[in-house]
């Protein structure tokens, strides 16, 4: 047993360590604040440039061919620094279908400009009537000679107004079961027909509901098979890179330890030698290497060949539900300055805890909500039956 | 990064899971309550070199690293072993570091003569080690007076005090007999580091308390029927055992990283020695909770073995302390490196 990423891996952590300090300035974290925009151009190209936005892709398509245990140590960096990666994670598991499922040309069109940073992806599966029940898409995509008519909404279409294509779920026939009727296509955003209204969620970031009223898609642009979209679904999930790696706890305990060694009690005592404030802090610090580590062994089985699958919703799960539980314990900790809003100057450690609990919300459903990953747990790792 | 045993690794975990489950089936461990203590099971663990594993080459033993001995402690508590393994480990090692004529001659005696020595967690109050684990049964015991490192043998025994986890602990009084092992700041550091040791091994021990618990509950919902169906599917059920499930798997991660972390990064070891036993109580506690819960009724009567699982999930780690306790020694571990380096 070793729990070293090992030295690759350390030696490119130092490499995103640099990236960052030299590129993530206040003025990037300002915007990310004030916008609610978890996407920055300017860093998205830079990252690209430094070859840090796809590094475990191989050396043909632009990346690097890093392993996965490389990929996770700078992960980790972007993650805990609180860099904007919104971006590229969408990019990414698009690219990813597109490698494996897509055409030539289609992989001529898309893979060099995804992966050199100067388009990003998003993703539009999830309706406002249909979230984790994915299958149930009910935006509508008809054949119209070499087109599609599309027609339909999608939620949470996060990051559109900066993206250049959504990677749609549609159902193109309905009248099979519902895992058999759907198709997924590559839809240009900047076109006539999109609209797109800003959602803006309790952690003060900018999603999107999307429209799309009688747009036209080429049929070059379908991926995978006409009604094959369940199976290109399917081979996306298994590139799903969004299990966190502990970044938000790292950053969010790192904060509270330093306001307990510069703080002090209401009869003088330092916070650092406060047992309840201790308790606190150790509790999430268990907690935040635990979520590391069961990222870590999704890396390593990935990097051991083996495809993680329960491993991922555990990882996800308790990195989402862990992180709500500190977020909300630190906020009590703090007492009534709990509640200073992230960006009052009277905050306490710039609001952090208040911020993050907020945040936290998010993560419990994004990405899979928590009940779909006990699903998972429950039937794939513990074989229990399915509900009748 | 590797999370898999080495061969030889595997080949100890395959060893102590063989062992226990010829030495100590559940029945052995009913059969040992209420004193917590079965001679049998401790003379075969002796014969095994349980003990003398644990115990560095030089001083006579054969040099396990506490890795080892974690993956035997995790086995340990998969069984609820009735015998104070943990304990008796953490204090031969302590004796072992201590080295000089004293020591050696008390090391001498544990591993030739089958004398039981243990160690107090916690420093005497009015000369009186209270609960100290294995105490009830031990013939030393190994204690730190605050400015000395101590060794006592334990004349006047009958003080087992029952308790929750049927475990052999006993409140022991000091007597005059106690002798000096060391003193100073070496004591205190030898102190401390008997501590750590002793969480990381039953963090461990609690990974496989939760580990077994979980198995025993996912087992009787796929059995257990109720309104026509499994009560496995209703998903009150099957989420309550996947939180745990997940518990449980982050509980062995970091307590096995605790104890690989004692030989390969010192820096950061105690803070996951306390960090890692704070976490594996709560696990452990939990799983064994909803496994019990979800047997209904029959969770709830002594005949069902759940029961066994969950009272050991509360009192072996309580000899240290509350979980929030080890969160905050942690946390002061995690905040003094901060302080140096930060």
């Amino acid at each position: 047993m070793d729990f070293r990423l090992g030295e690759r891996s350390d030696a490119f952590r130092v490499k995103a360590k640099q990236f960052l300090s030299g590129h993530l300035t206040d003025e990037v974290r300002e915007q990310m604040r004030s916008t609610g925009v978890h996407h920055n151009w300017d860093f998205h190209r830079a990252r690209a440039a430094h070859g840090l936005l796809a590094p475990g892709w191989p050396e043909e398509f632009g990346g690097e061919g890093r392993d996965a245990l490389e990929v996770l140590a700078s992960a980790e960096e972007f993650q805990s620094a609180g860099a904007p990666t919104y971006g590229v994670g969408t990019t990414l598991m698009v690219a990813n279908v597109i490698r494996h499922l897509g055409t030539e040309d289609q992989k001529r069109l898309i893979l060099p400009q995804a992966l050199s940073g100067d388009i990003i992806i998003v993703l539009g599966f999830t309706e406002p009537e249909a979230g984790s029940d994915v299958a149930a898409a009910q935006t509508r995509a008809v054949r119209d000679g070499d087109e599609w008519v599309i027609n339909g909404q999608k939620m949470f279409t996060t990051n559109a107004q900066e993206a250049d294509y959504v990677f749609l779920l549609t159902r193109t026939n309905p009248e099979v079961a519902k895992h058999k009727g759907l198709t997924t296509f590559l839809v240009p955003l900047r076109q006539a027909g999109v609209e797109i209204q800003p959602v803006i969620t309790v952690s003060g970031e900018r999603t999107n509901l999307t429209f799309y009223s009688d747009v036209r898609v080429d049929d070059s642009l379908r991926i995978g098979e006409i009604d094959g979209g369940w199976h290109v679904m399917t081979v996306g999930l298994t590139f799903e890179r969004s299990i966190p790696q502990g970044g938000d706890s790292v950053r969010l305990i790192h904060a509270m330890e330093q306001w307990a060694l510069a703080s002090v009690d209401d009869v003088g005592r330092p916070r650092s030698e406060d047992p309840d404030v201790l308790a606190r802090l150790g509790r999430a610090a268990a907690e935040c290497e635990v979520t590391i580590l069961l990222a870590r062994r999704c890396a390593w089985l990935h990097h051991s060949g083996i495809l993680p699958g329960v491993e991922g919703s555990m990882a996800k799960l308790f990195a989402s539900e862990s992180l709500t539980r500190q977020s909300a314990d630190f906020v009590d900790m703090l007492g009534p300055d709990g509640i200073r809003s992230e960006g009052d100057a009277t905050a306490i450690a710039e609001g952090i805890a208040e911020y993050s609990y907020r945040y936290a919300l998010g993560t419990t459903t994004y990405g899979g909500t928590s009940e779909i990953q006990r699903n998972i747990i429950a039937q794939r790792g513990l074989g229990l039956p399915r509900p009748s | 990064m590797d999370l898999n045993p080495s061969d030889e690794q595997q080949q100890l975990i395959d060893t102590f899971s063989a062992f226990y489950a010829k030495e100590c089936p559940v029945d052995r461990v009913r059969a040992a309550e209420p004193s917590g203590h079965d001679a049998e099971l401790w003379a075969r663990l002796l014969e095994l070199g349980a003990l003398q594993m644990a115990v560095d080459e030089a001083a006579g033993g054969w040099g396990a690293s506490l890795l080892d001995l974690a993956l035997v402690a995790e086995q340990h508590g998969r069984s609820l072993g009735p015998a104070p393994l943990i304990e008796a480990q953490v204090a031969a090692r302590v004796l072992a570091r201590v080295g000089g004529d004293v020591a050696a001659e008390a090391l001498g005696r544990v591993l030739t003569e089958d004398r039981i020595v243990t160690i107090a967690l916690h420093p005497p109050k009015n000369a009186n080690l209270a609960l100290v684990p294995g105490g009830a049964v031990a013939d030393d015991v190994i204690y730190f007076d605050g400015g000395r490192l101590m060794c006592m043998a334990i004349s006047d025994r009958g003080h087992l005090i029952s308790n929750t986890g049927s475990m052999p602990v006993a409140d022991i009084d000091i007597d005059s007999s106690s002798i000096m092992l060391v003193s100073g700041h070496q004591a205190e550091t030898l102190f401390e580091l008997a501590r750590d040791e002793w969480m990381v091994l039953m963090a461990n021990a609690l990974v496989g308390i939760g580990a077994r618990s979980l198995e025993i509950g996912v087992d009787y919902v796929k059995e257990r029927h109720a309104f026509g169906v499994p009560i496995g599917s209703f998903q009150s059920v099957a989420h309550g055992l996947a939180n745990a499930a997940t518990s449980i798997d982050g509980s062995m991660l970091i307590a096995r990283e605790a104890a690989w972390a004692a030989g390969e990064d010192t820096a950061r070891a105690t803070q996951l020695a306390c960090l890692s036993c704070g976490f594996s109580a709560e696990a452990a506690r939990d799983a064994c909770y909803r496994s019990l819960h979800f047997h209904g009724g029959y969770g709830f009567m002594l005949e069902f073995d759940i029961q066994l699982y969950f009272r050991r999930a509360i009192a072996w780690p309580a000899v240290f302390g509350e979980p929030p306790k080890m969160f905050a020694r942690g946390a002061a571990d995690r905040l003094a490196t901060a302080r140096a380096y930060g």
